[in-house]
């Protein structure tokens, strides 16, 4: 018996070992990108680098906010986010609830079409979609970042609310339908609050996707006041070539609210992915 | 015989109540599949056969544009540059996400912490990945340099290199496989113990569990991420367009496919040659897809 449990301490230190050198590699972007941040010009250009500046420019972050109109951008961004997040969570738990809780001549076709199209490469239908929106006089406002998901345009999601909905019992409505309830409100009373998880999920992955979303913007936006912070970051790269600690500030903040929320809704998030990798 | 008509009659009533029913839950993504897919992807054939751009109609033009592509020395560059970065950083990613969800799947004090540490570069906005490498990776003041001069290592050109430029961007890759390694971890756990109980009367070492028994019942996750990991691969885009402010440099060792498709539709506005461009790649992940599916009989074990 001791023999076994020396070694299971001898093998546990180990994967402690390689965990914490590979997660060192892994965190150590993080703490460059603080470090370097917090740094004055001087000590950025040295060779070989130093870890703690010395003194601590606190200033860089100021810099950082006021160079670009970072609090504009981040309101911005913020607004295609939750417009994304309001379309997707009200179209596609509708469509999902048709595809898999209604019996209906078609439903196979559509779920087939449905799951065809996310395997269509996005360049494939971004130029067409482009000139179309531009017909539309639309190119330069927030609508194409965002109006595809009122119209359930996300399959990703339909599909993954779709599992969530098959595998609720199947007698489930029946008693409200004998009560007589119309198919809209068995939907809204008896089956979406049982969803309620899965529907926060997809609200999370497409706040998460819009939110760090660049070829979106950089296609459809074109006046600088309307920017989001991924595409008002580029023009921070280009336009201050040099000012790596104002732009490590700046990446860090961008950065932040993500880190934030993925903490309070961790679970969420994991079994998610999980969900679409394993069940899918 | 009337009664079975009248039931016939009901059915009837039934079904096309809930096919009505059935076109109205799903209207908007009807209509959604038409207006963003169905329409984009038929007009996306025709442009791909004229010489459309924004600014005019174009005409029809045939076979051209797909011919003039295999003549074009920068397109047949950036077929090879995302192949060569395909077929090095998905299999990298593949294996070093299997190890690390193997670590992680350990009932270890702070596990949960270490599991977290590997997923949050995930989590990091694409612009704000580049800049942080970008200055890493800096010839004369990068950090990479710096550790690499403690060993004696003299400095790498990194991004400045055309030979060391792919290189870096698979590493950047590598950085952010914290989904793969989720996904692998979720199959982990649904890999049932009584295989290892077995495995352990027989007396199986680690080495044994890991490749008779973990690996192929992982094996239809394996395949999952090697799908998600190539397609991805080939749709490259926003990490070399941002890390290089869209040119690809240096001397064009970055300019990946997406990226150039990009370039060609909305910087020379050459839309219908950047539609056959599109449709290539379709067709190439289409066929990519169908092999794989085709040789996954061989190596995915299904529990």
């Amino acid at each position: 018996m001791p023999q076994i449990k020396t070694k299971k301490i001898i093998s546990n230190t180990i994967i402690y070992i390689i965990l914490t050198v590979l997660g060192f590699f892994f965190l150590l972007p993080f703490f460059w990108m603080l470090s370097t941040s917090l740094k004055t010009d001087q000590q950025l250009f040295v060779f070989p680098q130093v870890w703690i500046p010395n003194p601590i420019q606190w200033s860089n972050y100021a810099g950082a906010v006021t160079t670009i109109p970072f609090f504009r951008y981040m309101l911005n961004t913020f607004f295609v986010a939750f417009m994304d997040v309001l379309g997707t969570v009200i179209a596609c738990p509708l469509v999902a609830y048709g595809l898999s809780r209604i019996e209906w001549k078609g439903r196979e076709i559509l779920f087939f079409l449905t799951i065809s199209v996310m395997m269509i490469p996005q360049e494939v239908t971004m130029i067409p979609q482009f000139i179309m929106f531009s017909k539309a006089g639309l190119v330069g406002t927030y609508v194409p970042l965002f109006i595809a998901s009122f119209f359930g345009g996300r399959p990703f999601m339909i599909f993954l609310l779709r599992q969530f909905f098959v595998g609720l019992p199947k007698d489930l409505e029946d008693a409200a339908r004998i009560d007589g309830a119309s198919e809209f409100r068995i939907y809204r009373s008896v089956i979406l609050p049982l969803v309620v998880p899965g529907i926060l999920t997809v609200g999370l992955f497409r706040f998460m996707n819009s939110w760090n979303d660049f070829l979106g913007p950089l296609l459809y936006l074109n006046n600088e006041s309307t920017y989001t912070l991924s595409i008002g970051l580029q023009m921070f790269t280009t336009q201050y070539q040099t000012e790596w600690a104002m732009l490590m500030a700046a990446s860090l903040l961008v950065a932040l609210p993500v880190i934030v929320m993925y903490f309070f809704v961790q679970k969420r998030f994991i079994q998610g992915i999980t969900f679409t990798g394993i069940k899918g | 015989m009337k009664l079975n008509m009248e039931k016939l009659k009901i059915r009837k009533g039934i079904e096309a109540h809930n096919f009505k029913l059935g076109i109205l839950f799903t209207l908007p993504w009807i209509l959604g599949l038409v207006i963003f897919y169905v329409y984009p992807l038929i007009s996306s054939i025709y442009y791909s056969f004229t010489s459309y751009s924004i600014l005019n109609s174009g005409h029809f033009v045939g076979l051209q544009n797909y011919k003039d592509l295999f003549h074009d020395a920068l397109f047949l560059k950036s077929v090879k540059n995302t192949l060569y970065f395909t077929a090095l950083s998905v299999p990298i990613n593949i294996i070093l996400g299997i190890i690390i969800a193997l670590l992680l799947n350990n009932a270890l004090k702070f596990i949960g912490f270490f599991r977290t540490v590997f997923f949050i570069p995930t989590l990091v906005p694409v612009v704000a990945t580049a800049t942080v490498w970008k200055w890493i990776l800096n010839s004369n003041y990068g950090l990479m340099n710096s550790i690499l001069s403690k060993f004696g290592i003299s400095p790498i050109p990194w991004l400045a290199s055309t030979k060391w430029s792919k290189i870096s961007l698979v590493m950047i890759a590598a950085w952010g496989i914290g989904q793969a390694i989720v996904v692998n971890l979720g199959g982990l756990q649904d890999i049932s113990s009584e295989y290892y109980e077995a495995a352990d009367i027989d007396g199986a070492n680690v080495f044994q569990k890991t490749f008779k028994i973990t690996i192929p019942l992982l094996s239809p996750v394996i395949f999952y991420n090697v799908i998600m990991g190539m397609i991805g691969a080939f749709q490259y885009f926003t990490l070399p367009y941002t890390l290089t402010g869209g040119e690809g440099t240096p001397n064009n060792s970055l300019t990946f496919y997406v990226m150039y498709l990009y370039n060609n539709a909305f910087g020379y506005l050459k839309m219908g040659y950047a539609s056959a461009m599109a449709w290539i790649l379709f067709v190439i992940i289409l066929v990519l897809t169908v092999v794989i599916f085709k040789t996954s009989k061989k190596w995915v074990h299904y529990q």
